[in-house]
């Protein structure tokens, strides 16, 4: 067998092939399955054009929240004024490969392709994105951060589409950090990452914050507990040591032809610091 | 397999293929443009860049069934009426190719930078994604600012 | 001496077929009826082969299936020797090793079959470390070189400096990877085109594996996207598998390997490991060098005897020491053969030797500057082989230069001072002195006795029939401005010959730094033998013209000769090692980050002498280009091995620089040409700049950690890390 290719002209289309049972995978900017596919690391199976569906156009619209639509790629936003409102995107965007990746690649795929190495996915769940989950039965909305299970493991069902993503506007005063560990400057895959989002009080105590970070865990991670020990304090030198010890304990970095685990530890470490000394 | 219209450097085509069947492959096997080159196969090396709707893509990351209605352009389609692109010329000029196999690719993208000087903080980012061994950049850095110029 | 084309930057001469993407690479060759290969290879390092199993779910009869009972005549590829089977008969020495061979129109069938082969073993015990190969006295071959003794001198030292230096292998990852095609006439003749440095050495091993004259094997160079050593032996051995799949199929096959073949299965820099122990006087005067090499093999011999030769012969660095002694040994292991790779020895070496003098100049307490004044080679020095330098250097002039280029001594303060404080990043400059000899070892050149030929053209101009490649490095070009010079005409009417076995005379390999010094005088000779044939016109076109109405064509083939005064003795390894030497000095800044522990070249200055300079902005290209791949060896460019295989065989995890990993980089010549063998007194250059970056950085990095050196590259941020831990 083959790879064959459906391409639905319209949404209901699109979802009731996915709800026959048959197993398809859609194919977005392809940027990731066609490597998988040449690598021959992807059995034969059945993809799911989803290039012809206007509900899935790439849009970028404000209403209250920030629409992505699901074949919204990374040059999209980078190119777009929502950086100025969403600067991490753009940042985020920028380490994506290089410019003829960024044509292509999209966010909703970075999200379904679910590695732990996204770049993309941390600047999304840094700013409390939630997914549009669509099927022939019903149409969810999934906060990304509860998105993930395990390694390539994610609260989505074959028969379901991710339709579009949505970012809540940040409100004024945050403060935004994004900071790839790669192998070089661009065109890298990351070691470790941090998206970091922090709201500080006129007291310089932690109001909010958001820590995310890539490559150091199965999935995307947000760090909830080390997020919690600082919430609420000043960001005094023993606070921020506080946290970057923290941050050791919800990390499980390993060992890989890229980097080694106690490297990966100790700038992740690094990362909580850097960004907690702004 | 699947029938797909599209044009390559203004012309139009339609060949029938499987879905999935690599841009980079129609191109190189279908319509014997080889001046895109295959160097990795995994979207990292560069060599097989074209301009896809006015946009910079790999052509070994885009599966055939996604080019129908596309416009495509390859180094081949650069020189318009037989004159070298202000870039080409700036290549051959400035010693921007060695080995040249990097250099369709290479070229496209500086061509494509030269369009969109927004869309890259330099010269450096603008061509990150496309790997030469021969050059260390230095010759291809001097041809860009000598077309810009 | 003015000259009408030598010293000019004229446009690359292929270039046009280039930048309009009209060059036609092995791949780009589309021939009627074609099969594509595919190899089989080993997944186990070392194992006696019990079968070789042809699994269900494949339409077996459609393909073409080579064994090693297929081989018509010898199986192994000759090269020095003649060891290295085509397919592994009975074992299995490394990983990737090829066991068999397949073929079928389908191209997309034939690599999906791959996967239906199963290679049945009886796995045996691998050595897979050089340590634990010299433990077995593996040694495929050793060298000793001694002048004085410098035993006898450590008493007398006021400080002794020893420490051994790592590196590790080292991908060339040209950008087109390894391709060959080959049409047969099965029991008649093999013809193959395809990416290569060497066709008269792929016509070699050839020749007895079909146990055919060498007429009757034809080899064309197609053009070549890079090669840097690995097209240099790797080709023999695919345009040996293509040509057995044609022999039994009688149709021409293709063989492209994918990348993630061509970097498990194909040669690398042979891995190192360096010890060297130094006495100097308290005023940095060096005394004594001990030096041991240990160079990792990998399973077959390939070109290791004469890469160790050329490690050994640059490892004393260019200073003058009288008593010095470098034992050199190159291991057998069970890892993929390593082979040749720009430098050839030479990086290793001189990465040893220049980390060794800028530690050394810290322990004394004085300037690397100063260290390296104290005790420069001059003209009428002696190296350790005896050799005495005749040619005029100049090693303070060259490296005050690119002292001043980089404004090394005010950075250096600027730099301590900046890192005093607690800063994002700390910064560092090195820099290192190094030379390389042109062209082949010793008694190499007079073994090869290139030929080449030039004939005139209806255009009244010449052509030159020579093997040597052009591979991006600029032969095509540089040829045809010798000519031009010499025959007086303009460049336009030169005409470069593909190389062609079938065409062109053996004017051996385009390896070694020497078709620019060695080549390009047989170009000149060439030219000037045509000129006194047409008894030195004022108007050559005119007179090539004329002659050519008058006597149908004017060919001559001149040979290579040695120089008289040169003497190598491969037995007490004395003598003139090389018939020239290039000098440079580089200086490299770098910032480490505190963060991510991460080095990066920020500024690169690289001063360089290597006689005159036939086209500037080739050169500097071409150096740049070394720079940048030496770059890559001191920092980024990790083989991760498995078996001794690469595990990490992909674009994306094998870290070359891109553009914003590559600093902005200043080349600077310095001419002295004088009395320089080659042509115009020009001497290589395509080696040398990859043998000075990775001291320069490594020395660099040291510097910004307050004087910790790494004594093993590549310098990872993983390897950077404790030490910034420590500070």
């Amino acid at each position: 067998m083959s790879f064959q290719v459906v391409t639905p002209y319209s949404l209901d289309e699109a979802l009731g092939a996915l709800a026959s049972g048959e197993k398809l995978v859609p194919l977005a900017g392809a940027t990731d399955l066609m490597v998988y596919m040449e690598a021959g690391t992807l059995a034969p199976c059945r993809f799911l054009n989803l290039q012809e569906l206007d509900e899935l156009k790439p849009t970028l619209s404000v209403n209250g929240s920030l629409t992505l639509g699901a074949m919204t790629t990374y040059r999209d936003v980078r190119v777009s004024p929502i950086r100025e409102q969403f600067p991490m995107l753009a940042w985020a965007a920028r380490e994506v490969g290089a410019l003829a990746i960024q044509s292509r690649g999209t966010w909703a795929g970075n999200v379904a392709n679910a590695s732990p190495a996204a770049d993309g996915v941390p600047a999304l769940m840094a700013y409390d994105a939630e997914i549009d989950l669509w099927s022939k039965k019903e149409r969810r909305r999934v906060p990304l951060a509860k998105f993930y299970r395990g390694y390539k493991e994610m609260d989505r069902r074959p028969d379901e589409l991710i339709a579009a993503l949505h970012l809540p506007l940040p409100q004024p005063g945050w403060v935004d950090y994004y900071r790839k560990v790669g192998t070089r400057r661009f065109q890298a895959i990351s070691k470790t990452l941090l998206a970091g989002r922090i709201l500080l009080d006129a007291d310089r105590a932690v109001r909010d914050i958001r820590m995310v970070f890539a490559s150091i865990a199965p999935y995307t991670l947000r760090a909830v507990q080390t997020e919690a020990i600082v919430r609420g304090r000043e960001l005094t030198p023993e606070v921020i040591e506080e946290a970057a010890q923290a941050i050791q304990d919800e990390i499980h970095p390993i060992d890989d032809i890229r980097s080694t685990e106690t490297y990966r530890r100790r700038v992740t470490s690094n990362l909580v610091r850097d960004f907690l000394s702004l | 397999m699947m029938r797909v219209s599209f044009t390559v450097n203004g012309k139009d085509h339609e060949v029938a293929a499987p879905p999935m069947k690599r841009l980079l492959d129609v191109l190189r096997d279908d319509l014997a443009l080889t001046g895109v080159k295959e160097g990795c196969g995994e979207g990292e090396c560069g060599a097989c860049t074209v301009v896809m709707d006015g946009l910079l893509v790999l052509s070994c990351l885009v599966p055939i069934c996604q080019v129908e209605g596309k416009h495509v352009t390859t180094i081949e389609g650069l020189a318009a009426s037989g004159h070298l692109h202000t870039v080409q010329k700036a290549f051959l000029e400035n010693g921007g190719a060695q080995c040249g196999i990097c250099t369709p690719g290479m070229i496209l993208s500086a061509a494509y930078y030269l369009d969109h000087p927004d869309e890259a903080r330099d010269i450096r980012e603008a061509l990150a994604g496309n790997q030469c061994r021969c050059t260390g950049y230095t010759r291809i850095f001097e041809s860009i600012k000598a077309a810009s110029s | 001496m003015t000259f009408q084309t030598i010293g000019k930057s004229l446009r690359r001469k292929e270039g046009f077929l280039k930048v309009t993407g009209h060059s036609v690479y092995a791949d780009d060759l589309r021939l009627e009826n074609c099969l594509y290969g595919k190899t089989i290879r080993s997944t186990v390092p070392h194992a006696k082969i019990k079968e070789i199993r042809f699994k269900d779910g494949i339409p077996w009869d459609e393909f073409t299936i080579v064994l090693p009972s297929d081989i018509p005549g010898l199986n192994a590829v000759t090269l020095i020797d003649a060891e290295q089977p085509f397919l592994a008969e009975r074992e299995i020495r490394h990983v990737a090793e090829p066991v068999a061979l397949i073929a079928h129109r389908d191209k997309h069938l034939v690599e999906k079959a791959r996967h239906f082969v199963h290679v049945d073993v009886e796995e045996l015990p691998a050595v897979l470390t050089m340590e634990e190969a010299l433990e077995r006295n593996n040694v495929f071959k050793s060298y000793l070189v001694q002048n004085g003794d410098p035993s006898e001198k450590w008493n007398e030292a006021d400080v002794i400096v020893e420490e051994t230096y790592r590196t590790g292998a080292q991908e060339h990852l040209y950008i087109e990877p390894q391709a060959m095609i080959a049409n047969t006439i099965p029991g008649e003749s093999v013809t193959v085109w395809g990416s290569m440095q060497c066709p008269y050495y792929v016509q070699k091993a050839l020749a007895p594996l079909f146990d055919l004259s060498h007429e009757n094997v034809r080899v064309v160079q197609t053009e070549t996207g890079g090669g840097f050593g690995g097209k240099e032996e790797y080709p023999n051995m695919i345009a040996g598998h293509a040509a057995l799949l044609s022999w039994k199929a009688g149709r021409p096959v293709k063989m492209i390997y994918d990348r993630r073949e061509d970097m498990w299965a194909t040669t690398k820099r042979h891995p190192s490991k360096i010890r060297v122990k130094a006495a100097f006087k308290r005023d940095g005067t060096l005394v004594a060098l001990d030096i041991d090499i240990l160079l990792d093999g990998g399973a077959y011999p390939t070109l290791s005897a004469v890469v160790l030769s050329r490690a050994t012969l640059h490892a004393w660095g260019p200073y003058k020491c009288g008593h010095t002694r470098v034992r050199s040994r190159v291991v057998m292991t069970n890892s993929v053969p390593y082979g040749a790779f720009r430098g050839f020895g030479a990086p290793q070496a001189i990465f040893a030797i220049e980390m060794h003098m800028n530690r050394a100049a810290l322990e004394l307490g004085i300037d690397p500057v100063e260290i390296r004044r104290k005790n420069f080679l001059h003209q009428g020095d002696q190296m350790p082989t005896g050799q005495v330098i005749r040619e005029k250097i100049d090693l303070e002039m060259m490296m005050d230069r690119a002292l001043e280029l980089s404004g090394y001594h005010r950075k250096r303060a600027d730099f301590e001072q900046f890192n005093a404080q607690s800063r994002p990043h700390r910064k560092g400059i090195g820099l290192s002195v190094f030379f390389h000899g042109s062209g082949f070892t010793g008694s190499g050149e007079l073994r090869l006795a290139s030929e080449l030929s030039m004939a005139l053209t209806g255009q009244g101009g010449v052509e030159v029939f020579a093997a040597n490649v052009e591979y991006g490095q600029g032969t095509n070009t540089v040829l045809t401005q010798i000519a031009a010079e010499a025959c007086r005409i303009d460049p336009d009417l030169v005409m470069i010959h593909q190389p062609d076995t079938s065409a062109v005379p053996n004017s051996g390999p385009t390896v070694a730094s020497r078709t620019t010094m060695v080549v390009g005088k047989l170009v000149e000779r060439a030219a000037l033998e045509l000129r006194k044939r047409l008894k030195e016109p004022t108007d050559f076109e005119a007179s090539a013209r004329q002659y050519l109405a008058e006597h149908g064509e004017l060919r001559i083939t001149v040979q290579y000769e040695p120089s008289s005064d040169l003497h190598w003795d491969d037995e007490k390894y004395r003598g003139e090692a090389y018939a020239g030497y290039a000098w440079s000095c580089d200086v490299a800044e770098v910032e480490v980050d505190a963060v991510e522990y991460m080095a990066r070249v920020t500024n690169f200055v690289s001063v360089v002498e290597c006689g005159r300079v036939i086209n500037p902005l080739l050169a500097a290209g071409q150096i740049e280009g070394g720079i940048a791949q030496g770059i890559g060896f001191a920092l980024y460019e990790n083989v991760v091995l498995e078996q001794g295989a690469m595990k990490n065989n992909q674009f994306t995890n094998y870290i070359i620089p891109t553009t914003a990993d590559t600093p902005d980089i200043h080349v600077n010549f310095v001419e002295f040409p004088h009395s320089n063998p080659g042509p115009y007194q020009a001497k290589g250059i395509g080696e040398m700049p990859i043998d000075g970056p990775a001291p320069a950085i490594g020395s660099a990095v040291a510097h910004a950690l307050g004087g910790r050196f790494i004594n093993e590259l590549p310098l990872l941020p993983e390897r950077i890390m404790d030490v910034v831990e420590s500070l």
